[in-house]
Formats: C-alpha cells, sequence, structure tokens
C-alpha cells in the first residue's frame, strides 16, 4: 500500500501538486487519471523521489519515504518497478540484457540464476525467444512488454507505470492492460497506472483517482465512474460527442 | 550571476554524486573500458591527421620566417618541437577533443535523460551520475595524455616532412628537436592535458545530465558542452600556464 498525505509541490511560482491525500491499495490496479498537464507525471515521479515534495508525506507500507536519507531511498526504489511512457530501455543492450540489468547491478546471482529470471520474465508477457533483439527492432507493444519484463524482474513490491499504452494500437494496448492488472493480482503488488485512455480506466480501474487542476477531484472504480455526476469528471470522460451519447442513453 | 551560482551549484552536486562509491565494480571496470574505446581509441585518428598536418604546416612557416642566413636552420626544428608541446598538443588538441568527444558526451547523456532511462537508473536505486559519469572522467584522464604525446610524435614528424620541403636538412631539424630540451616542458604539458581531460568529461556531462525537454534540448546541450569546455580551456590554459611556467 502506498499512502500520500497532504503532499504539494511547486515548479517555481506553479503549483503543480495542491494538498494531495490518497491511499493505492495493495493487489488492486490504482488508477491516475486526468488531462493532460494536470499533474499526473508528477505526482507518480513525486511518489518515488525524481521530484521533491514541497510538504507531506509518502508511505509505502507505513514507511515514510520523504523523512528518508538518499541510501534508504535507494534501498527502497529496489522494491519499486516502474514502466515509463517510452519504455526507457537501453538502446545498446537486447531485451536479455536490458532486463538483467537491475539484477546485475543490485543482485549477487550467478549469470544462470540471472538467465532463469530473465527467460521467466520474458515469458510471463509472451515474449520467449526474443532474448537478443535490440529495442530498435521491437514494436511499440513488445517494447512495452520488455519494459514490464524490466520492471518486474526483481520481484517489485510496487509497480508504477506512466501511460503503458501511450502510441499503442487499441488492442495491444488492452493487452498491456491486462497483463499489468495479471501481475498485480499474481504478486499481489500495489500498481499505480497513470493514464487518460479510457478504454484502459474502463479494463483495469479498480480504485481510479481523478487529478483536476493539482487536486484529486473525485475517486472511486470503473462502474461508479459511469454515474458519477461531477462536471469536470464528466467534461474529462464523456469527451466525445459518442461517449456523450452514451452517457445520456438509459 | 545568479544564473551562473545556480550552473555552479547544481555542477558540484551532481560532482558530489559522480564520485560516489560504484555499485558494482566489475561493471564498472566493463564501463571504463567502454568509455576508453569511445573517448579515447575512436579520436586516435583525428588527432593523427590533425597533428601531422599543424606540425607540417609550423615547420614550413616558421622555414618562411627565418630566411636571415645568421639564424642557425635547426631553429625550426626547436620552434615545431616547442610549439607542439608547449600549446598545439595540450590545448589545440583538448580544444578539438572538446567539440568530438564532448559533443559526444553530452548528447549522449542528454537522449538518456530525456528518453527517461536516467530516471530508470535512479528508480532501479543505482546512483545514476555515478553510473554514467565516472567512467568517462577516468578514460579521458588516463588516455588523453596518450593521445597527446601521440599528437606530439605524429606532429614532430610531420614538422620534419614539411622541413624537407623547405630544404631544411634532417640532421638539423633532429637537432633542432634536441637542443636544449626542457623535459619539464612535458610536465607541464600532460598536467595541462589532466586539467582539460576533466573539464572536458565533467561540463560536458553536466550539460548533458541537466537537460530537460526533447531532441532541441539535446542539441543545445551539446552546443553549450563544447563553448562551455573551450572556454574554460582557454581560461585554465592561461592560469596553469601562469602558475607553471612564468
Amino acid at each position: 500500500m502506498i499512502e500520500i498525505i497532504n503532499i504539494n509541490k511547486h515548479f517555481e511560482s506553479n503549483h503543480v501538486l495542491k494538498d494531495i491525500s490518497f491511499t493505492f491499495e495493495r493487489g488492486k490496479t490504482n488508477l491516475i487519471i486526468g488531462e493532460s498537464g494536470s499533474g499526473k507525471t508528477t505526482l507518480l515521479k513525486t511518489l518515488i523521489g525524481l521530484h521533491d515534495v514541497d510538504n507531506g508525506q509518502i508511505l509505502f507500507d507505513e514507511r515514510d519515504f520523504t523523512s528518508m536519507k538518499l541510501k534508504e531511498k535507494r534501498k527502497l526504489r529496489q522494491e519499486v518497478g516502474m514502466l515509463f511512457q517510452g519504455g526507457a530501455l537501453y538502446d545498446y543492450m537486447s531485451a536479455e540484457q536490458n532486463i538483467m540489468f537491475p539484477l546485475t547491478m543490485l543482485t549477487e546471482q550467478s549469470v544462470e540464476e540471472k538467465l532463469d529470471r530473465v527467460n521467466f520474465c520474458l515469458q510471463r508477457v509472451n515474449l520467449e525467444n526474443k532474448n537478443h533483439l535490440l529495442p530498435a527492432k521491437l514494436s511499440g507493444g513488445m517494447l512495452k512488454r520488455v519494459a514490464i519484463a524490466r520492471s518486474i524482474a526483481m520481484n517489485p513490491k510496487y509497480l508504477l507505470c506512466d501511460e503503458p499504452n501511450s502510441g499503442l494500437d487499441p488492442k495491444t494496448a488492452i493487452l498491456i492492460d491486462n497483463l499489468i492488472q495479471e501481475i498485480t493480482q499474481e504478486y499481489n503488488i500495489t500498481t499505480i497506472v497513470n493514464t487518460h485512455d479510457m478504454n484502459s480506466v474502463m479494463e483495469i480501474g479498480e480504485n481510479i483517482a481523478y487529478i483536476y487542476d493539482g487536486k484529486i477531484w473525485w475517486n472511486g472504480n470503473k462502474e461508479e465512474l459511469i454515474s458519477a455526476d461531477n462536471p469536470e469528471l464528466n467534461n474529462f470522460v464523456f469527451a466525445s460527442k459518442l461517449f456523450k451519447r452514451l452517457k445520456k442513453m438509459p | 550571476m545568479l544564473e551562473l551560482l545556480k550552473h555552479l551549484g547544481l555542477y558540484f552536486i551532481m560532482m558530489k554524486k559522480v564520485l560516489g562509491k560504484p555499485s558494482k565494480w566489475n561493471v564498472f571496470f566493463k564501463q571504463l573500458f567502454v568509455e576508453l574505446e569511445k573517448v579515447g581509441v575512436n579520436s586516435i585518428g583525428i588527432v593523427i591527421i590533425i597533428s601531422f598536418f599543424v606540425g607540417g604546416v609550423v615547420s614550413i612557416q616558421t622555414a618562411m620566417n627565418l630566411e636571415n642566413p645568421l639564424i642557425p636552420a635547426y631553429l625550426i626544428g626547436l620552434a615545431t618541437r616547442d610549439s607542439l608541446i608547449l600549446e598545439f598538443s595540450p590545448t589545440m588538441i583538448s580544444l578539438i577533443l572538446a567539440g568530438k568527444a564532448g559533443s559526444n558526451i553530452a548528447s549522449e547523456i542528454g537522449t538518456m535523460r530525456v528518453t527517461e532511462q536516467i530516471d530508470a537508473l535512479e528508480i532501479m536505486g543505482i546512483n545514476s551520475a555515478s553510473f554514467l559519469i565516472l567512467p568517462k572522467i577516468l578514460a579521458a584522464i588516463f588516455f588523453f595524455p596518450i593521445l597527446i604525446i601521440m599528437s606530439m610524435g605524429v606532429g614532430m614528424l610531420g614538422g620534419w616532412l614539411g622541413g624537407l620541403a623547405t630544404d631544411i636538412t634532417t640532421a638539423d631539424f633532429l637537432y633542432g628537436l634536441k637542443y636544449e630540451f626542457n623535459s619539464f616542458y612535458i610536465t607541464y604539458c600532460l598536467v595541462k592535458t589532466v586539467v582539460f581531460a576533466f573539464i572536458i568529461t565533467t561540463v560536458s556531462s553536466y550539460f548533458g545530465y541537466h537537460t530537460q525537454g526533447g531532441a532541441l534540448a539535446v542539441g543545445k546541450s551539446s552546443t553549450m558542452a563544447v563553448v562551455y569546455s573551450s572556454i574554460l580551456i582557454l581560461i585554465f590554459n592561461f592560469i596553469l600556464t601562469d602558475l607553471l611556467l612564468a
């Protein structure tokens, strides 16, 4: 479980996160949704200390991340897997080397043990025998799957995903969403997915936080989202004419 | 002024992280060898070509300016030697390396920054500054002096061939090369080279590491890295010359 309590974040005079409190539950896919520029990515990066908070607390299973020293933060980060928007794979490393990298850097495993783990992770994301492909040779969906494989290589307790299906076709996007949800339930981890894709929301939204103007404007699950009467949320969720018509249907 | 202080502060904060203990020594040494190739070995060609021709030109120009029969011919060898050792090899070649290796370092790290590869390292709990930058600094500090010694040798070879084209005999040229040789000049040259290697790698890494934005920002960081490295090389050239030779 990750709990955030009254966090604030400024970039110079721009108040991006305004007194945000929320609980991301374990074993669930927690979604942060909102328009571009609403503060979703800032919130996600703040959670793991890529941006420092101005004030407030971030608790990882009751461990206060905000008051930790850099060394302790680095130690805790080893329990976190993160899937970046563009994958953030190392261009000069193959899929296998990318997944093996955190194992090489952070564990004392033998080459055989590491290779076993890599193959297991690749198999888990349905990419068996793609070990030696370089990121440049992977399609968008495959790239995201290798990135997921790398993020679960260290058996994380927490999985953070920044717009995991941006730039993917709807079918591949749903595949990625389902994979994230399966992994979350299978390993009982705390997963946070940052998205503005409504298909994702409807597919995997178990605990949703809607961010508007730097604040948590609404929260609930995907069923509650459909019937919510929050005007800002409705403007975001039912932005297209088709969705507006569907909303009006009895 | 405030902006300068901000950059200085960020530079020293980055350097504190850079000098942190590497997470894994075997990975660090692997990285070091990769950087030795990228920063050093890959620059051998350009150093040899430039040094050879500049050595030749220095020799020919000196010969043209010393047409008075009272001035001994061996002075051409001596002038070529001193020009190469004191200034051309350490300073000019370092400026060229600031362009080649410096822009390469800034764009490589800058691209890693904008594609979130550096964030990915931090998330894994790895000290990204130490992992990426320390091997580059050590590779340059180790290999740039080798390049500069190579440059001096090849420059003198070029100077000899240039001298032959102006009717200077090999014996005169070699006598000039050896005439009243002060070995401290080599020390001075290598001290400058090590300082310049540090400047090129750390300044370029700084601009790359603090890139914000996209492809345009990477290009801008690369340009800034070359400009600031070059300016700092010239400033430190003056300071070191004053300290060591004046």
